[in-house]
């Protein structure tokens, strides 16, 4: 396999490991954890090196993972004590664990490979270079390897406790009072983000591990209404972003991950506007439309308190429509168009008269 | 067509004690919002549970599910502590305290009260489905079993958490504040299904914020504040001095629209 395609299949198989944790992170609300987790676990990163001074030891990743869970439960305990609020505590605990990780890489691992652009930004593009052998066989990148068992791992839990992630993510109290505790599923699901970020970490880095963990499924949630799409559409649009990810930053020669991170976005950004039901784009046509029909039954009130009036052929005449309630030409057009094309006007010599529909309309609207 | 319940066999005697709640006590943190509450309620009642806000309502409900660990006391559901008998309770909570927007429909949420049978890992299969069809159709949703539950009104989100409910198929119900945002013609239907409930012989605890169908509607009241200020028959313990104890200052309000109501009552049926 060239480089080339090794580096575009370990960015989609990054992408999907962290999209599915992220389902449930977001619907849980908790996309700050994952930042929180993605800085903290450095600190692991450099203590486990520190002590086995070897970077492809499965040590570090166990530090690493341990680092994140702790930093969940140190959270909580923080805001168990009721000084802070969850989102203080995710601030204040991280940081501190994340800080002392730099000093240390500055201080102690100063000669070795990591450094802290590779802890912020990741190197994907080099990922080819450090090959899995057994036996005398390549087998292929071993960043590619750790991240595959870790979407593996991700995928499974995700297919065995759907329904308990469901119902704990939807309703707690209910799932504690059917003994599915919520805190089990709390700290599972955190200690798969932190293995989850600890494997991506290597490839993408710090940063975009978050973006990666929130914006796939972000998306996702704007396109459907149900749970079980949103994790397919995640990692479908998970791939997609990082692929293009990929040849966006061969077009602009600019970094791998950054490039990942920006499709992720714009691929957000996408959806955000033209998602069918809860797009910007959507919303407004709802709003426009609403607007009309409300319009249309203020018409209908307007009509019929001047039915059989004297006063009805000059209030009700098609021209005086604006003048009489506010309205611009082209907006009142629009509103009498669609309260004839409704069936509950008529027009008759310039004259609007309301049909049973229309005095029916008015009617309700008053009886509200 | 007679009633067919999964629990027929396990169906307990009408004498035999719903919820005994001894000396519970419950702080969060300092603050103090149940003191030493003694309740037993039995079974075949429809009871509500009213006090002013902050009284504490949701706390004793929430603490005898285990949702809330209480500082002293002990709670026992038909002779059990709680933890033993999860499969007989059903719970609605209050509706504020969950995401409607959730990637969920009608029928996915009712079939939530199934878990708990399920266990760990198992999946819903038809026999879940047809349960909760069944219980949507009951409440009167069938036509919006596949929505997104964020699209649903509030009456009718309430009515969802109700089938959520009825789907437990339990012996002992708590729901909190099921007529909250809910239409005059729902809250009926509601009620409805709470009596049949009852008539089954089960027992139905309700938090309840209206004082003005506290007599019409449940047969058992408690009245809340921090303290339990009464509890038993509604014609024995919903009286004027109960209520003022309950609600302090504000009961002179309550029991002049109740006695103008009973009046009325009176009025109407004639001398
Ligand atoms: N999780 C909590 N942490 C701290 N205080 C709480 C919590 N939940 C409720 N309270 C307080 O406990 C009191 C009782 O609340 P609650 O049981 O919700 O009352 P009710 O349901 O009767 O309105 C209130 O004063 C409320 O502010
Ligand atoms: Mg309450």
């Amino acid at each position: 396999m060239s480089p080339a395609t090794e580096i575009q299949i370990l960015a989609a198989v990054v992408a999907v490991a962290c999209a599915l944790p992220g389902v449930f992170l977001i619907l849980r609300r908790m996309a700050l954890m994952s930042d929180a987790i993605s800085h903290a676990i450095l600190f692991g990163i450099v203590i486990g090196f520190l002590v086995v001074k070897d970077l492809a030891s499965p040590v570090i990743l166990i530090a690493a993972a341990a680092t994140g869970v702790l930093t969940v439960t140190l959270t909580e305990l923080l805001r168990r004590t009721g000084r802070v609020a969850e989102d203080t505590s995710i601030g204040l605990v991280f940081p501190v664990l994340f800080s002392i990780g730099v000093i240390l890489i500055s201080q102690k691992a100063g000669d070795v490979h990591l450094d802290t652009d590779a802890v912020l930004l990741g190197e994907i593009a080099f990922a080819p270079l450090d090959r899995l052998e057994w036996a005398g066989r390549d087998l292929g990148p071993r960043s590619l390897w750790v991240v595959g068992i870790i979407g593996v791992i991700n995928l499974i839990f995700i297919l065995l406790f759907y329904k308990e992630l469901k119902l704990t993510s939807f309703d707690p109290a209910l799932a504690a009072s059917l003994g599915f505790s919520p805190i089990v599923m709390h700290y599972a699901l955190m200690s798969l983000t932190s293995i989850t970020a600890v494997g991506a970490f290597d490839a993408v880095g710090s940063i975009l591990v978050v973006a990666l963990m929130v914006a796939p499924p972000a998306t996702a949630y704007l396109l459907t209404d149900r749970l079980s799409v949103m994790i397919w559409l995640s990692c479908a649009i998970a791939i997609v972003g990082a692929v293009a990810g990929y040849w966006l930053a061969r077009w602009l020669d600019a970094s791998v991950a950054g490039c990942m991170a920006t499709m992720a976005g714009a691929l957000f950004g996408l959806g955000f506007l033209c998602a069918p039901r809860r797009g910007l784009l959507a919303l407004a046509a709802r709003r426009a439309k609403q607007k009309t029909s409300f319009a249309v039954t203020a018409l209908t009130i307007h009509l019929s308190q001047h039915e059989g009036t004297e006063r009805e052929v000059v209030e009700c005449r098609r021209d005086h429509l604006g003048e009489h309630l506010g309205w611009d030409k082209p907006f009142a057009d629009r509103v009498l168009q669609t309260a004839i094309r409704t069936g509950a006007v008529e027009l008759d010599n310039g004259l609007m008269q309301l049909t049973d529909r229309g005095r029916a309309l008015a009617r309700t609207a008053f009886a509200r | 067509m007679p009633e067919t319940s999964r629990r027929a066999d396990a169906n307990p005697k009408a004498d035999s004690t719903a919820v005994e709640v001894a000396d519970l006590t419950v702080a969060y943190r300092d603050k103090p919002v149940l003191w030493d509450i003694d309740l037993s309620v039995p079974m075949g009642v429809l009871m509500a549970i009213v006090g002013p806000n902050g009284a504490g309502k949701t706390t004793l409900i929430r603490s005898i599910l285990g949702l809330v660990r209480p500082t002293a006391g002990q709670v026992r559901i038909l002779g059990k502590p709680y933890a033993k008998q999860r499969r007989l309770v059903g719970y609605v909570p209050q509706r504020g305290s969950v995401d409607w927007d959730f990637p969920t429909t009608v029928l996915d949420v009712v079939i939530m009260g199934r878990y708990g049978e399920l266990g760990w890992i198992r999946r819903p299969g038809a026999a879940e489905r047809r349960a909760a069809e069944e219980a949507i159709e009951k409440v009167g949703l069938t036509d919006l079993a596949d929505r997104q539950v964020g699209q649903l009104s509030g009456g009718q989100q309430q009515r969802v958490f109700l089938a959520r409910a009825l789907v437990q198929d339990s012996l002992v119900y708590f729901m909190d504040e099921p007529f909250q945002g809910v239409d005059a013609t729902t809250e009926r239907a509601i009620i409805d299904i709470l009596r049949t409930l009852r008539d089954e012989g089960k027992a139905v605890i309700v938090v309840h914020h209206d004082l003005q169908t506290v007599e019409e509607y449940f047969d058992w009241v408690t009245l809340l504040n921090v303290q339990r200020i009464a509890s038993g028959p509604v014609d024995e313990v919903f009286t004027d001095s109960n209520l003022r104890a309950a609600y302090g200052g504000r009961a002179a309000l309550f029991s002049r629209e109740l006695a103008e109501q009973r009046e009325r009552a009176k009025g109407g049926d004639g001398p």
